[in-house]
């Protein structure tokens, strides 16, 4: 692609890394027609918030908002299963003019007849900000009426990007947590395990590693979690948390609340799935569990080692692209690609922070591409000149990349097969595999 | 006999319809060289794009102004002017759309006049851009679709010569389907002009060097071209007139408007025919009647396992109204009919011909699936016909879902599904009946037997 169709006011998002440290401009508003990949604040805070079970979801907008985010996730419940369902005041034009309160308020009274439950949720889109319906008031008086928590989301579209939207749903979480008396909180020796959705069962993967390391889980934020379970957060004397994009401020929120000190982990990747289990073990700091870690880890590797050597061999020589939501997934997917075999030559993410772009810049090799917020023109660019051969990204990339043929791997939150652990490091392996080898790019290169 | 019933109510439960510039989006993809920018905060874009992308399976480009807070309490103009200039920069098109959403009008953004002004001022007087007001409050996604295009006619059609062209106003089909609707107009010898065609746009072929915008589209030049028509046809049956671009047609530059049904099953699709004939004097060539009696011999080969089908079927009015024409020819009846939108008109439509079914028929507007759920169940429906979305029916009722329409999303290859004309409609019969057997063939055993077993045959001895 032609540098003369680049966005001049993009310039600073993009850089390559060389012997100066690349200092990209991110964690910013997206430039107006540079058509952005990201979503708004609502769809940040639905993807936070949604994975929470028993909970009522209503969107307080038009019908749209609610019609894109219904159960297209892929997390999985082992028990309720309200949250499939998508629930909105569906506000037409007269609402908008005379006030979406009433509606509002007669919507939820009308949900929590239907459908008992003990915690809803009732999010803010862009219109609400307009209009001004007081949700806080309306959701108030709604729990006092039923007795039971309804917890308004502040997530209308324009108050920012994706991230302000994990912030809208951090605040609600921290809401649903607040314990009534504070002082009473009795830690015991669990771990709260934050930023996993359980996607494809994901949650319940590390779970099962945690249990036989002979760590007790709390309660996930939040996937396959529920009111009762969320509920207990205050209690538990470690929070480890995996995605850092939509979690961080919620760590660090009730590690000043509630002195619950946290880890950064991430189970993205064999090296990343290791390093992160020792140290939890670490933490907690009971010779047994490290022992018992340490045998996990043993097996686990031996198993999954040999499998990853085989797929390396396959892929030699291949190059990868890299654009996806948030900056842990970004640096987990560099070292990830690396155990087979494949450099990365282009990344990018669409909410990143600073401290993240930073660590990818120290771990990527020179003359790769790093971008923020990136849009489809330059996606093509930076593919095609990096020689790029497979890309990993969301729904609206894959098209590009099949139309480059470049190959793809789906790293969203609707995929349907795990890509946490051990058995997701095998998984990632194959589905590479899947892509990279196929017959068909026979037919078209 | 169909069963009407108002649709108010403070909370719809999981959607069976999206919001107004969705569908306003479709037709300026079916443009040649047009993008589309939404004046609105950065989501509605991203999660518009998400979804075509997903039903189509192809790169789907849609600018936003990214409105911010800022831009919300000051206005957004800036913002679209910016957003237009890196438009034009980045994809070069001939013609751009602009799109409302709830945030522009709600904060009251006069997109018309803050268009014309970037036109003077960037002195770009043959770039056309059509604005088109689509709050998500203001109606869903149907109804965007047709306002999208009765704002593109009313924009660029001009007083024209009259030429021997007929127009065709395509609503939200596939593009197997339009492809289709090409080939008959090709087999009678007619000239016409296509809007929108996203034949090409949509499911574009594998071909190097990727180009940003696709390949195809109605030509800008043909829009333009419109008033100067035979005839208009438009597949709009449910359309308002303030949002049907042929009745503006009719309106402006005395072009006969034809109203007519999708062409999917034989009347419609020979209501089809006829009406080009009638207004071209061409005949109906050999090979399309031999595909009509392939159809015939389908139908018959067929009819005893539809007649076991009780169909839902959901979705955009104009879709509905002839599946449901389709399905009552087959003895496949409706026992429920829904749509998102709201629209009178398809009550009305609907009433002849379900007053000849013998079936009890509930008929939903504003609906959304927990309902299209509850009377699915009530009414013993064994297929359902329709989107994605309807897959709850199979998960939570066990109704088996005969995808078509838009979006689908879980399965491959929406944009190659061909159900209208002759032989599209034998191989969307075949889909329906097809549903129907495989499940028959997964159930009877288990049925039969719970029925009739009671365990009191013959024992041999020695059996237990």
């Amino acid at each position: 692609m032609e540098a003369a169709r680049m966005i001049t006011e993009r310039e600073d998002s993009i850089a390559k890394k060389g012997r100066q440290k690349a200092q990209i401009k991110c964690d910013t508003d997206s430039v107006a027609g540079c058509v952005s990949q990201r979503a708004c604040v609502y769809c940040g805070a639905r993807v936070v918030l949604n994975p929470i079970t028993d909970a009522i979801h209503l969107v307080h907008g038009p019908i749209g908002c609610a019609s894109y985010t219904w159960d297209i996730r892929g997390s999985l419940s082992s028990d309720a299963e309200l949250y499939r369902n998508s629930f909105s005041t569906d506000l037409k034009e007269q609402d908008v003019i005379f006030g979406g309160e009433k509606k509002l308020a007669k919507a939820i009274d009308e949900l929590v007849v239907k459908y008992p439950a003990k915690l809803m949720f009732v999010y803010s889109t862009c219109i609400v900000g307009v209009i001004g319906d007081d949700l806080e008031a309306v959701c108030k008086a709604a729990a006092k009426r039923h007795g039971i928590e309804v917890i308004p989301v502040q997530s209308s579209g324009f108050i920012g990007n994706k991230s302000a939207g994990y912030r809208a749903a951090c605040d609600a979480l921290l809401r649903l947590i607040e314990p009534e008396e504070p002082k009473q909180i009795k830690q015991n020796n669990s771990i709260n395990y934050l930023g996993d959705f359980n996607l494809a069962g994901e949650a319940w993967i590390i779970r099962n590693y945690l249990h036989e390391m002979g760590v007790d889980v709390n309660a996930v934020f939040t996937g396959d979690s529920s009111y009762a379970e969320l509920k207990t957060a205050p209690t538990a004397s470690l929070n480890i948390i995996q995605c850092a994009g939509s979690m961080a401020y919620l760590a660090e929120r009730m590690e000043r609340l509630y002195d619950i000190p946290y880890l950064r982990v991430s189970f993205l990747g064999l090296e990343d799935t290791v390093s992160s289990l020792r140290q939890i073990a670490l933490a907690l700091g009971d010779a047994d569990m490290i022992a018992r870690t340490e045998a996990l880890i043993a097996r686990e590797t031996a198993l999954v080692e040999p499998i990853l050597a085989t797929y390396r061999e396959k892929f030699q020589g291949k190059k990868a692209a890299v654009y996806v939501g948030g900056g842990f997934k970004a640096i987990s997917l560099i070292k990830q690609f690396r155990e087979i075999g494949i450099e990365v030559v282009m990344i990018g993410t669409q909410t990143g922070r600073r401290e993240e772009y930073d660590t990818i810049n120290e771990l990527v090799d020179e003359g790769t591409v790093i971008l923020d917020d990136a849009n489809p023109a330059e996606l093509e660019r930076f593919m095609l000149e990096q020689g790029a051969n497979i890309l990993v990204g969301g729904v609206k990339e894959r098209p590009l990349a099949y139309k480059l043929g470049v190959c793809f791997i789906d790293h969203n939150h609707d995929r349907k097969h795990p890509l946490s652990g051990f058995v997701g490091a095998v998984n990632f392996a194959k589905e590479v595999y899947s892509t990279v080898c196929s017959p068909v790019w026979n037919f078209v290169r | 006999m169909g069963l009407e019933s108002t649709n108010y109510r403070n909370v719809n439960e999981n959607p069976c319809s999206m919001c107004m510039p969705m569908g306003a989006i479709l037709p300026f993809k079916g443009i040649e060289q047009a993008m589309v920018v939404l004046h609105g905060s950065q989501g509605c874009s991203t999660y518009m794009r998400r979804h075509i992308a997903e039903h189509f399976n192809e790169p789907v480009d849609v600018g936003s102004s990214s409105l911010n807070e800022k831009g919300t309490v000051y206005g957004g103009e800036k913002n679209l002017k910016q957003a237009l200039d890196n438009i034009i920069k980045v994809y070069h098109p001939k013609m751009i759309g602009v799109l409302t959403t709830c945030l522009a009008e709600t904060i009251g953004e006069d997109v018309r006049r803050i268009t014309a002004d970037y036109a003077a001022e960037r002195g770009i007087a043959d770039l056309p851009i059509v604005s088109v007001p689509t709050p998500g409050y203001g109606g869903n996604h149907p109804e965007g679709y047709f306002l999208a295009l009765r704002n593109i006619v009313e924009a660029l059609a001009e007083k024209t010569e009259p030429h021997g062209k007929v127009n065709l106003i395509i609503p939200n089909i596939s593009p197997a389907d339009i492809r289709e609707l090409k080939r008959i107009l090709q087999l009678m010898e007619i000239e016409s002009i296509l809007l929108p065609d996203i034949s090409d746009t949509l499911d574009r072929p594998y071909e190097k060097p990727y180009t940003k915008i696709a390949k195809g589209g109605t030509k800008i030049a043909d829009i333009k071209a419109m008033g100067g028509a035979v005839a208009t046809i438009q597949m709009g049956m449910t359309v308002a007139d303030e949002s049907s671009p042929g009745k503006y047609l009719a309106d402006a530059y005395g072009v006969p408007l034809y109203h007519l049904p999708i062409p999917i099953g034989i009347e419609s699709t020979d209501l089809f025919i006829q009406t080009l004939s009638e207004i071209t004097g061409k005949p109906c060539p050999e090979c399309l009647t031999a595909e009509r009696g392939r159809l015939l011999d389908t139908m018959i080969d067929s009819h005893k396992y539809n007649f076991q089908g009780r169909s839902v079927i959901f979705g955009e009015p104009e879709l509905v109204y002839a599946v449901a024409k389709t399905c009552c020819e087959n003895g496949i009846f409706p026992v429920v009919i829904a749509t998102g939108s709201k629209n009178d008109k398809i009550k009305q439509l609907l009433k002849p011909l379900l007053e000849r079914s013998p079936e009890k028929v509930e008929v939903l507007d504003e609906a959304d699936f927990n309902q299209i759920r509850a009377c699915s169940r009530k009414s013993g429906a064994n297929i359902a016909i329709g989107h994605s979305d309807g897959r709850y029916l199979t998960e939570q009722e066990g109704i088996p879902l005969v995808r078509l329409g838009f979006p689908i999303h879980d399965r491959v290859g929406g944009q190659r599904l061909l159900s209208v004309g002759y032989t599209g409609t034998a191989m969307f019969l075949d889909r329906l009946t097809n549903t129907l057997l495989e499940n028959k063939y997964q159930t009877y055993r288990n049925v039969m037997k719970k029925k009739y077993f009671r365990g009191s045959h013959k024992r041999i001895a020695g059996e237990r």
